[in-house]
């Protein structure tokens, strides 16, 4: 296995509308590890995402994966890259129109010439690995949210990508189901010797599992370090994030004028 | 006054420079289209999927409003026809009528209401719920995999939905004008074979059919792509899906009609 870095991020700036979203980010993702990128909503870590996917393109800097520059590839070497990434999205994005094993066998059918005997092996080899074999004929409008993530989760890793990313992969779940998406994207990682990428804001599930943490604010990387390193972080962004402080470098209030001048305007109005 | 002026022109000129933009982000969508083909006839079962949803679920309405359009023109006919003493010609307007121009523009308009919006609500709600995301992410274009094979169903179908309320409506003039008034059947049918040109009625009937498909999920499929990715986005597209449908099957049937029948 090479040590060069499965992922890199060097001097990546991303501007939309003119807007600043992401400013100078350097990141690195070796090989088979499972990294977190930690913020609050709206912060860039779903646009950092998507650079990476090469569904976006870098105003400035570059972003490497395997080797190559992701916005010098032409569409076809992108699609080719693609097909050694997965993703699996905020709400899972199953397609509302397939059942359960049309969905997973999806890429199988579009990049192989399997045979439909080896397909139906196969994905009911990834539907057991995420415990959802026995849910192969239902639709997508009969699973509960864990249950799609789930699904979703076999999809992406029907052609053992080397890289797995994760939109917001714990959004809108029990602490049961959470545990169990928690341990799954760990156990695949390990299984498959690839890397995988968290974008999440739930800190206590993701420190558990993952090996290197990026926290971002404000389009930039504010901290980084090992979980251990992050639960000790003396920075006040960092430890008001890992903590749930109510009020610090990210304020309670909305920016308005001074209370005490409003209140005094209102009254003598 | 001035300023005032000053703002409307801006204002004015502001939605016609969007409104090209927009014109010119539909063309190269179109172009994109036509270029990432090659799956939907390569693996025509998803076209031939797609025809059944566009086409064959628009059957009952386009059957049932021909059958209608067509016996309400044999009343109307009849009606003018016979002050004239000429009630024999019916069957030549009823089929006229239908094969020149109520065939290829009724059925395009009820196509766009029926089958426009429901593909313009279908993609627009993929990409809400990010499944073309997804698909572009699994190296899978959502043009050649989702947008192309609806589009050809929609060319595909609507000449055979025109023809299909054609026939419709002409059996519905048949049944109000020879079954219920009684004109004479053998009038009916037989002035209306002489007269139907085949080149000159039938064929650019089709013609004009197939150009209003064309026209119909076009705008559909870039509606649906381009949406806002919200269900006040997706509403919004579905309704102007087919507004503009409307709209540019009326102005092109009356391009074609001014290029195919210039009264020679």
């Amino acid at each position: 296995m090479s040590n060069e870095p499965l992922v890199k991020i060097s001097d990546l700036n991303f501007t939309y509308d003119r807007r600043p979203v992401l400013t100078g980010i350097n990141m690195t993702i070796p090989r088979g590890k499972v990294v977190a990128i930690m913020g609050q909503s709206g912060c860039g870590k779903t646009t950092t995402l998507r650079l990476i996917g090469g569904q976006l393109r870098p105003t400035h800097g570059e972003v490497r994966f395997d080797g190559q520059v992701i916005h010098a590839l032409d569409a076809d070497g992108l699609y080719a890259m693609r097909r050694r990434m997965g993703m699996l999205f905020q709400f899972g994005a199953l397609f509302t129109d397939m059942s359960v094993f049309d969905n997973v066998a999806f890429q199988m059918r579009e990049h192989t010439n399997l045979s439909e005997e080896m397909i139906r092996d196969l994905v009911l080899l990834k539907l057991n690995a995420v415990g959802l074999r026995g849910a192969r004929n239902l639709m997508p409008s009969e699973l509960s949210g864990g249950m799609a993530r789930r699904v979703a989760l076999a999809r992406a890793i029907t052609l053992d990508p080397l890289l797995m990313m994760y939109d917001e992969p714990f959004t809108g779940l029990d602490p049961i189901t959470m545990g169990v998406i928690g341990q799954l994207i760990r156990q695949l990682n390990d299984a498959l010797g690839g890397s995988s990428i968290i974008v999440t804001h739930d800190v206590q599930e993701s420190l558990q599992i993952v090996d290197y943490v990026y926290f971002m604010a404000d389009g930039k990387v504010v901290a980084e370090g090992t979980p251990d390193e992050i639960r000790a972080s003396d920075k006040a962004y960092v430890h008001q994030f890992v903590w749930g402080e109510m009020d610090g470098p990210v304020p309670f209030q909305y920016p308005s004028a001074p209370y005490r001048e409003q209140i005094y305007g209102a009254v003598h109005a | 006054m001035l300023e005032s002026t000053a703002s409307i022109l801006r204002g004015l000129g502001r939605r016609v420079t969007s409104r090209i933009w927009r014109l010119g982000f539909a063309s190269r969508f179109l172009l994109a289209t036509l270029l990432y083909s090659g799956t939907s006839f390569r693996r025509f079962f998803l076209t031939i999927r797609e025809i059944y949803f566009t086409g064959v679920q628009s059957l009952i309405i386009i059957l049932v409003s021909g059958l209608f359009v067509g016996m309400v023109l044999g009343l109307q006919g009849y009606d003018t026809l016979q002050r004239y003493g000429s009630s024999e010609a019916l069957g030549i307007l009823v089929a006229l009528s239908l094969v020149r121009e109520l065939g290829p523009v009724v059925s395009a308009l009820l196509f766009a209401s029926r089958a426009g919006s429901a593909i313009t609500a279908e993609i627009g709600l993929m990409k809400a719920t990010e499944q073309l995301s997804a698909m572009e992410m699994m190296a899978v274009n959502p043009i050649a995999r989702v947008v192309a094979p609806r589009f050809w169903a929609g060319v595909i179908s609507m000449p055979l939905l025109a023809a299909l309320f054609s026939a419709m409506g002409i059996f519905g003039g048949y049944l109000v004008g020879v079954v219920l008034i009684g004109v004479d059947e053998g009038s009916f049918w037989s002035q209306m074979q002489a007269s139907v040109d085949f080149r000159e009625d039938i064929v650019n009937g089709v013609i004009k059919s197939v150009v209003f498909g064309i026209l119909v999920t076009w705008i559909a499929v870039f509606e649906g792509y381009d949406s806002e990715p919200t269900a006040e986005g997706v509403s919004g597209a579905t309704t102007r899906t087919v507004v503009t449908s409307s709209l540019a099957i009326l102005a092109a049937d009356f391009i074609l009609t001014a290029f195919m029948f210039r009264g020679v």
